[in-house]
């Protein structure tokens, strides 16, 4: 039987895209907000997306691949914000200090300054939400599932697994 | 001209600096580095006002706080601060910003000239030698015509030679320009070469405020001669005062001397006591009777100092001699050290 490569292709751009969504918005609420943010602590993904979802009144949205990748990106959201906080708190403030007071306001100075000493811990953050998107398996089995985006990588793995498990027990039950 | 005043944040100052270079002097948590943040505008003092010539950079009464890009001031961190991620060029165009494209670039050409760093342009921060490295912090805090140069211990743990190249940059600065300077340091013998004033700073205050060689000569206070480094610090009292013949004498714990007359104070008074160790005058004691202000002593240590050698004797006392004299007397443990009149000073 030829080995199917499109979950793992699915998966790829699937947590691909939701990756890509999830950082500007994390980039600017880590620039922003002091506080970190820590739902994702307290509160399971789909836990979160869903209650997020049910307060803005939008569950009802019929699912397809951007409503996927937009719940991905969102249940991603706090913890790349906390590491994307982390990367930006890490940069020296006399640099940010010195652009300051050599003329650059805020947001020169995150441009110009803060952002390219900061791209080493920024593009690990996004790595890490990228892979926490391809290898969830509690949002991919509530939305991406509903929203008939075909197997993606865990429950393809899942299923094969599963049907797996279940002609064993036939053949012992034979 | 730029008039400070400031309290809050553990620091209560008042003082002005004109054109040439400030010193502010202390040790650590002295709070040079919050009066140069306050100038600077990083940090915001509960009460206070700075005025740059006639502009008001923070006043709380008012609640006026510019930011720090409206200042005008030039700063250079401990560390410098040079922006890793961009070549000498791009660091001196930063500044420049707003500005027309040909003026900029003319403007970056004569100070990449003006700091022997047109071969150093196109380098990061990072491949640079320390001295161009200061050079160019120096350069870009310049390169904007700031008001004000702020400068917080930019030379922390330089060796000699760069020491040096330090001095000789700041004696440049200094010349070219008619900027008040306000340098943040630890070194005494930086304040004596650059400096035109120094304000003694410690635990938020200023001590004494003066040109060094008078801050050094007549410390205000028993803080101010500690601060300074003046080892021969003792407690005294006034046994007698004699305006007809200009003297006093004053009695230490095991031996009395004769010092200048001490107009304000009455027989009785507890003063303080200082004298440079290199104003001590000590020689051995061959057994004879010790004359006026000689003091007999007993060498407890011998220490290398760079240009002579540091005797610390019994009692306290500190007294310095040049290392010839000493190596022919090195063996000998009883001295006598004398207090001359003259560089007795009462705090």
């Amino acid at each position: 039987m030829p080995l199917d490569w499109s979950p793992l292709w699915l998966s790829l751009r699937y947590a691909g895209f939701s990756t890509l969504l999830a950082i500007a918005p994390a980039l600017l609420l880590a620039w922003l907000l002091d506080a970190v943010v820590s739902l994702d602590i307290f509160l399971p993904p789909v836990v979160f997306v869903y209650y997020l979802l049910s307060a803005a009144g939008i569950w009802k949205l019929s699912f397809n691949w951007d409503a996927a990748v937009v719940l991905s990106a969102v249940s991603m959201l706090p913890v790349l914000v906390r590491l994307m906080g982390t990367a930006l708190d890490r940069v020296d403030r006399r640099f940010e200090n010195a652009a300051r007071v050599l003329g650059a306001g805020e947001w020169r100075t995150f441009w110009r300054i803060t952002l390219p000493l900061a791209w080493r811990g920024l593009l690990a953050a996004a790595a890490i939400g990228f892979v926490r998107a391809f290898a969830d398996f509690d949002l991919t089995l509530i939305v991406a599932r509903r929203a008939s985006l075909g197997f993606l990588l865990p429950l393809a793995v899942f299923g094969a697994v599963d049907i797996a498990l279940r002609m064993r027990r036939r053949q012992v039950a034979a | 001209m730029i008039q400070v005043r400031l309290a809050g944040g553990g620091v209560e100052v008042e003082f002005q600096a004109a054109a040439g270079i400030t010193a502010l002097f202390g040790g650590a948590r002295a709070g040079k580095t919050f009066i140069l943040d306050a100038i600077a505008g990083f940090a915001a003092p509960a009460a206070g006002r700075i005025l740059l010539d006639d502009e008001i950079l923070f006043d709380a009464a008012s609640r006026v706080h510019l930011p720090p890009r409206r200042r005008h001031c030039g700063y250079v961190a401990s560390e410098w601060a040079l922006f890793p991620h961009m070549s000498v060029r791009d660091n001196l165009l930063f500044p420049l910003a707003g500005i027309a494209r040909l003026e900029r670039h003319r403007r970056v050409k004569e100070t990449l000239e003006r700091f022997t760093l047109a071969e150093a342009a196109a380098r990061l921060p990072g491949e640079l030698a320390p001295a161009e490295r200061l050079r160019a912090a120096i350069a870009r805090a310049l390169i904007g015509e700031p008001r004000v140069l702020l400068l917080d211990e930019p030379a922390a743990g330089f060796d000699v030679a760069m020491r040096a190249e330090w001095l000789g940059l700041l004696r440049r600065v200094r010349g070219e320009t008619d900027l008040p300077i306000l340098l943040a340091t630890r070194d005494l013998d930086t304040c004596f070469e650059v400096a035109g004033t120094m304000l003694l700073l410690d635990a938020g205050r200023i001590l004494q405020s003066g040109s060094p060689r008078k801050v050094l000569d007549q410390p205000a206070s028993v803080e101010a001669a500690r601060l300074l480094g003046i080892r021969n610090l003792f407690q005294a009292e006034i046994v007698a005062l004699d305006p007809g013949r200009n003297t006093s004498r004053l009695r230490l714990e095991s031996f009395e001397l004769a010092g200048p007359y001490l107009p304000g104070r009455l027989r009785g008074d507890r003063v303080w006591l200082c004298v440079e160790p290199g104003r001590l005058l000590a020689s051995p004691h061959d057994g004879s009777k010790p004359q006026a202000n000689q003091v007999p002593a007993r060498l407890e240590r011998a220490a290398d100092a760079p240009r002579a050698v540091r005797l610390e004797f019994s009692g306290g006392i500190v007294a310095e001699v040049p290392r010839h004299e000493f190596e022919r007397q090195k063996d000998n443990k009883e001295w006598l050290v004398e207090f001359p009149p003259a560089a007795l000073r009462v705090l």
